[in-house]
């Protein structure tokens, strides 16, 4: 064992001389390869947390959600249908819910208003004259619990509202853009009469019946369209897989170039490669020590270059918010939500990296030196 | 101890591998520390009913994805194109996407 060893660690010092000798094409080799591996993991790497984060988050949504269609768009949900909804077994909690979007031209930016129901929300009640900001309006519009802000609503009519309370910073994934009113004021503010809502989120008895009480409510209210909670979680789902493809897609050009150039450096022999081949099998070495050797290169390259990549990868990923890909993976807007990403990292997706990276380069590298070593050292030295 | 080369590229390709595994140990304990943040957002979406993420709030069919409807990306007139940039980071519908259901061993009766 110990002579294994010991002839291993030759031929590492043998690989890393011949290495040093072509120092600046390797080095090269070793960064584009670095640099892919990085991007390739970043990508990864964030899109997964961002897709556990979704769900994990999203899985609380309402159960199911009704939205009434009328040629095509949605519409306010009229008097009546909330108790329709309630005479259909198996549903358990039926709510009315008020929310819509406002532009504000001060900052040019859209707005989430919402009224929720006062006995189930968390911040106290909203009170009629007062409004719970999220934290990037705060941050955009320079307001504190305190300060007054005032609308022109759709109708013309200015509303002042006193900020009660500033939504916590480490929501603003799912409410950075919120206003909370109270629902007299969302209603005078949009002009909806009472009796009047968005839509309706239910909750459901048994989840296993969620399906077939979609396809009652159907049967009852004909206008409306059902969203179930899977829906959306599958919405998210495909929103950030067709991002990742966005990504990946947008990167292909480099991970081919890198693809051409590793082959070309693994699979074409220089004329020196080949006669350094020549000498090594002139002087006695076997056959199976020159590959050994160059499967040592290859190993030693694409592992550096893999380990080297992921970590760093991970730190630009969760200790730096991803700053190269956070516009396209993340989304962008006026209110741009700050929030840092739970690290999640997933073996299987780390060992598809580690195959798809380490594996091709090192095969490639044994397959022209093992042409080359079984060739006469004679012809190989001539060339 | 470090004068051969081999040994050097050993203690390189050690150093990589304890921060590659680091990197396992800071995940997890990023996320004991998030744990609380991550509850509360929770909470925020189970209290409020909120549907969708906050990423793109320029247009109500990026602001919430899986509310709008079908329609929404292309209000303006008929044969409209929708203008938002981030629209085209959002997926295609599912239908246009979906594969269509093999019917011929289901069927009964032939054609």
């Amino acid at each position: 064992m110990k002579t294994w060893i010991a002839r291993q660690k030759a031929l590492i010092d043998f690989t890393l001389s011949s290495l040093a000798r072509r120092k600046l094409k390797n080095l090269g080799l070793l960064l584009v390869y670095t640099v892919i591996v990085f991007l390739l993991a970043s990508v990864m790497l964030y899109t997964h947390a961002l897709r556990h984060e979704a769900a994990q988050v999203l899985k609380n949504s309402p159960e199911v959600i009704v939205q009434r269609m009328v040629a095509g768009r949605h519409d306010l949900i009229p008097p009546g249908y909330l108790e329709k909804l309630g005479r259909i077994r198996g549903v358990q909690n039926k709510e009315g819910r008020l929310w819509g979007y406002f532009y504000d031209n001060v900052v040019s930016a859209n707005y989430t208003l919402m009224a929720p129901s006062p006995e189930e929300h968390g911040f106290g009640r909203v009170a009629d004259g007062t409004i719970v900001i999220g934290a990037a309006v705060a941050r955009e519009r320079g307001l504190v619990p305190g300060n007054l802000i005032s609308f022109r609503s759709y109708t013309g009519k200015l509303f002042v509202f006193t900020v009660a309370a500033v939504l916590p910073h480490e929501a603003e994934l799912v409410s950075a853009d919120l206003l909370l009113l109270s629902e007299a004021d969302f209603r005078a503010f949009f002009e909806i009469s009472a009796g009047y809502y968005n839509d309706i989120a239910l909750s459901v008895a048994n989840p296993q019946e969620v399906r077939n009480i979609a396809g009652k409510i159907s049967e009852t209210l004909p206008d409306a369209r059902i969203i179930l909670r899977e829906e959306v979680l599958r919405t998210y789902e495909s929103i950030f897989n067709w991002r990742e493809g966005i990504v990946l897609v947008l990167l292909s050009g480099s991970i081919l170039a890198f693809t051409i150039f590793a082959w070309e450096k693994a699979s074409g022999l220089s004329a020196e490669e080949k006669r350094e081949i020549g000498i090594l099998k002139a002087i006695g070495w076997e056959t199976g020590d020159v590959l050994k050797m160059k499967l040592w290169e290859g190993a030693l390259v694409s592992l550096t270059a893999f380990l080297l990549g992921y970590v760093v990868a991970y730190f630009h990923v969760f200790h730096f918010s991803a700053a190269l890909f956070e516009p396209v993976l993340k989304g962008w807007s006026v209110l741009y939500p700050r929030f840092e990403l739970v690290p999640v990292v997933d073996g299987f997706q780390i060992a598809t990296l580690f195959f798809f990276t380490v594996f091709p380069y090192t095969v490639a590298t044994i397959v022209p030196i093992w042409r080359a070593a079984i060739t006469d050292p004679d012809a190989v030295m001539r060339g | 101890m470090l004068s051969r080369k081999s040994h050097r590229a050993f203690v390189l390709l050690a150093l990589l591998l304890a921060l590659f595994l680091l990197t396992f140990a800071d995940a997890g304990r990023y996320r004991a520390g998030r744990a609380a943040a991550l509850q509360q957002n929770e909470q925020i979406v189970a209290q409020l009913g909120l549907t969708d993420l906050c990423l793109f709030t320029e247009a109500r069919y990026t602001r919430h994805p899986s509310q709008a409807d079908l329609q929404s990306a292309f209000q303006d007139h008929p044969l409209a194109f929708e203008h938002f940039p981030s629209g085209s980071l959002l997926p295609p519908p599912r239908n246009l996407t979906a594969a269509y259901e093999n019917l011929d061993r289901k069927t009964k009766s032939a054609d």
